[in-house]
């Protein structure tokens, strides 16, 4: 159940893999809270860092990038491409003052409903200690 | 925003899929006002004929110049809604489609209030993406009506012999000196007991006589150009002769490689451990009862799984954790040849199978039977405690942890010990430097998606199919090979092929040309350019797949994918957090 409180996630994913992950997550009528959104992209290693610091700038409390993780269709390196644009938003946010913490990324497969979900609501969990630690 | 657009939305229903869980008519409310918005509305099934002729005949008479619909997932309907575009004179690419079913309705069943706001969120995001589209043309590219297939074992051969019979051309090309692959070593197969030559024979006397067919043997791929449609392909044959062939398609089926079992690995390289291959040419020449060292052989261990399903370990720090598939199945068909054998010569032997699951799937199961009624004793092992050959003299000694007997350990002395070996992807460094195929985890070929499109691959235009996308039996071969016909023919048979036009697109005033995204593509589409006194980055369209990796290694912002382009991407982050006007 959603609450107002609920941190807020911007999601990416990407077309051919993480994202008919997530979608298996509603054929299995999984629950995770309203407050995560999803834009899907072509492949994760597409991601632009300024996207993600101007999704936390915009009001997003964490950005989530479902990657293709090794299952990628376009790149056998996916993973490591995507890693170096985490690192990089990492980097911006701490210049601009934001937690990387509010970054996290993972494989999310065709079929990784179950992950896909527990890791909302882990993240959803960290980011309210996250937002209690900074706000107290 | 730059321009005043003509957007049509719909909502749907989706029957109650969509609007048990979402008010959609809340939904379609929330954005009838919006500035771009000419009119936002309902339908029970977006998707039905009637659905789809009612917006059609808005879009024309609202001269609509942008179209978004919340529905299902775009994996189901966006191709639907794209040729409906198309039909009512929109451009299909200034369509976008929004998930509030998967992604919405049905994973907030439990908050009505919290799926429609999000579903007016999700709606909100789309919107701000149709705003920034902007007409594009599918990329229409002729095809050559010509197919090379790579390997002339029994995949490609079926493959070429039923490409040729669609009245394509087909050059068919092996690296050996002999068409047929491992089919030609396999003797008798089941559970048809067709023997591998045989087979292999029967495909080369059609394919010698078949006016469209061209066979070569000592031949290799020496380099590729062009893409899709219209590749040119250079082989080198025997005598340092090289042709070059324009074709529209790639069809490779090059095949496994047996595993090799490490030294010591169940006893390899001890006298009488033998893979099972070669225990098959012994029962094949058999004339009389089975001999080894000149001794008549009155036990055989079987073990399964060797090179399959392994675990990580120290000894073994990349384990083929796949199943071969084949080897159960071939394995079981032995002992019932070896029981025929039995049955000939009135010599028994005993047959002792150390599986650790045996996966005679679907029609294969009766061969199991058939070996256990026959007398072959099977034991189970778990792959942490896999049995253990040693040797002593010229007897050989194999003790295995039986898995149904409560662990209980067991000493089987044999004459023989055979290994069940599995299939490793082949060593082709030449060809996946030259066709750059993506590989998966295992090092087998990949294919776009294992169910969905099962022999097509990333760089289009190129198929694979039989053992070089993953261990197959003969069957399961010959029809994925045939699926590569069909994909190949629906490709060929046309004459043309639209390409997605949601591909790089460099901005020729931003880019100073540094190289970063030459170095970032893995497919070769980008190329350095002159335009005036400055040099740039040119995407070659047919080449690009619009994957992306060059965006963010771009130091300017130069250089972004259409469809996904910076600015539509950061609206549609500002439309998804953007607070909603409370009524």
């Amino acid at each position: 159940m959603n609450k107002e409180s609920d941190p807020k996630i911007l999601v990416f994913s990407t077309n051919s893999i993480s994202d008919p992950g997530i979608d298996l997550a509603g054929g299995a009528h999984m629950h995770y809270s309203t407050a995560v959104q999803v834009v899907p992209l072509p492949c994760s290693s597409g991601v632009k860092p300024a996207w993600i610091v101007h999704a936390i700038e915009q009001g997003f409390d964490g950005v989530f990038v479902a990657g293709c993780g090794g299952d990628c269709a376009f790149l056998s390196d996916c993973t490591p491409r995507t890693s170096a644009v985490i690192k990089k938003a990492q980097d911006m946010m701490k210049e601009k003052g934001i937690n990387p913490k509010r970054l996290k990324m993972s494989g999310i497969c065709s079929v990784c409903a179950d992950n896909f979900v527990a890791h909302m609501n882990n993240f959803q969990n960290e980011l309210k200690k996250l937002d209690a630690n900074e706000n107290g | 925003m730059a321009q005043k657009r003509r957007i049509g939305v719909y909502v749907c229903h989706c029957g109650g899929n969509i609007s048990d869980y979402v008010n959609v008519e809340e939904v379609a409310d929330a954005v009838r006002n919006d500035p771009n918005v000419v009119v936002s509305r309902t339908h029970m099934f977006t998707c039905s004929d009637a659905a789809q002729q009612e917006m059609i005949d808005e879009i024309k008479e609202k001269q609509l110049d942008g179209l978004v619909i919340a529905s299902c997932s775009p994996k189901l309907h966006m191709f639907t809604f794209r040729g409906m575009s198309e039909r009512a004179n929109l451009n299909q690419y200034q369509y976008i489609h929004v998930n509030l079913r998967e992604q919405c309705s049905w994973v907030h069943t439990n908050d009505k209030v919290g799926a429609t706001k999000k579903g007016i969120h999700l709606l909100r995001a789309g919107i701000a993406k149709c705003e920034l589209t902007v007409p594009l043309n599918a990329i229409r590219i002729e095809t050559k009506p010509r197919v090379l297939v790579v390997g002339a074992g029994v995949s490609g051969m079926r493959a070429a012999i039923s490409l040729a019979d669609m009245g394509l051309a087909v050059f068919l090309i092996e690296r050996e000196a002999e068409a047929g692959g491992w089919a030609l070593q396999t003797g008798k197969m089941g559970p048809e007991a067709q023997d591998g030559t045989d087979v292999v024979a029967k495909l080369l006397t059609r394919i010698n006589q078949h006016e469209n067919i061209m066979l070569h043997t000592s031949a290799e791929v020496v380099s590729k150009s062009g893409s899709i449609g219209d590749f040119n392909v250079s082989v080198r044959l025997p005598g340092d002769e090289t042709v070059s062939l324009n074709v529209g398609a790639i069809v490779v089926t090059t095949g496994f490689e047996p595993y090799t079992p490490q030294t010591d690995e169940y006893g390899w390289g001890a006298p009488g451990v033998i893979p099972l291959k070669d225990f098959r040419q012994m029962l094949a020449e058999a004339d009389g009862p089975l001999m080894h060292n000149g001794k008549p052989v009155r036990d055989v261990a079987f073990i399964y799984c060797v090179g399959s399903r392994q675990l990580k370990s120290e000894s073994c720090p990349e384990p083929n954790s796949y199943c071969s598939r084949y080897c159960c199945l071939a394995t079981t068909y032995t002992a019932t040849l070896l029981h025929d054998l039995e049955q000939k010569t009135g010599q028994p032997v005993n047959q002792y199978h150390l599986y650790r699951d045996v996966r005679t799937y679907g029609a294969l199961e009766p061969i199991y039977e058939k070996a256990r009624t026959g007398g072959a004793i099977f034991l189970r092992w778990d792959p942490s405690n896999p049995p253990q050959v040693t040797t002593e003299g010229d007897q050989l000694t194999v003790k295995a942890k039986d898995h149904l007997l409560g662990g209980e350990e067991l000493e089987i002395g044999a004459d023989l010990v055979v290994l069940a070996t599995g299939m490793r992807p082949r060593e082709n460094d030449t060809l996946n430097d030259i066709l750059k195929i993506p590989e998966s985890k295992d090092g087998f070929y990949n294919e776009i998606h294992l169910k969905l499109r099962p022999v097509e691959t990333m760089i289009d235009g190129v198929f694979i199919a039989g053992t070089a996308q993953g261990p197959k039996t003969l069957a399961e071969s010959v029809a994925s090979s045939l699926a590569a016909v069909a994909k190949t023919g629906g490709l060929l048979m046309k004459g043309y092929v639209d390409l997605e036009p949601l591909i790089a697109k460099v901005d020729t005033d931003k880019c100073i040309w540094c190289g970063e995204c030459l170095k970032a593509c893995p497919y070769g589409a980008i190329e350095k350019v002159n335009v005036g006194e400055k040099e740039i980055a040119f995407v070659i369209e047919s080449m690009c797949k619009g994957a992306g990796p060059c965006v963010p290694v771009c130091p300017h912002n130069a250089i972004e994918i259409e469809g996904f382009r910076d600015d539509q991407i950061t609206a549609m982050i500002d439309a998804s957090i953007k607070e909603l006007e409370t009524k």
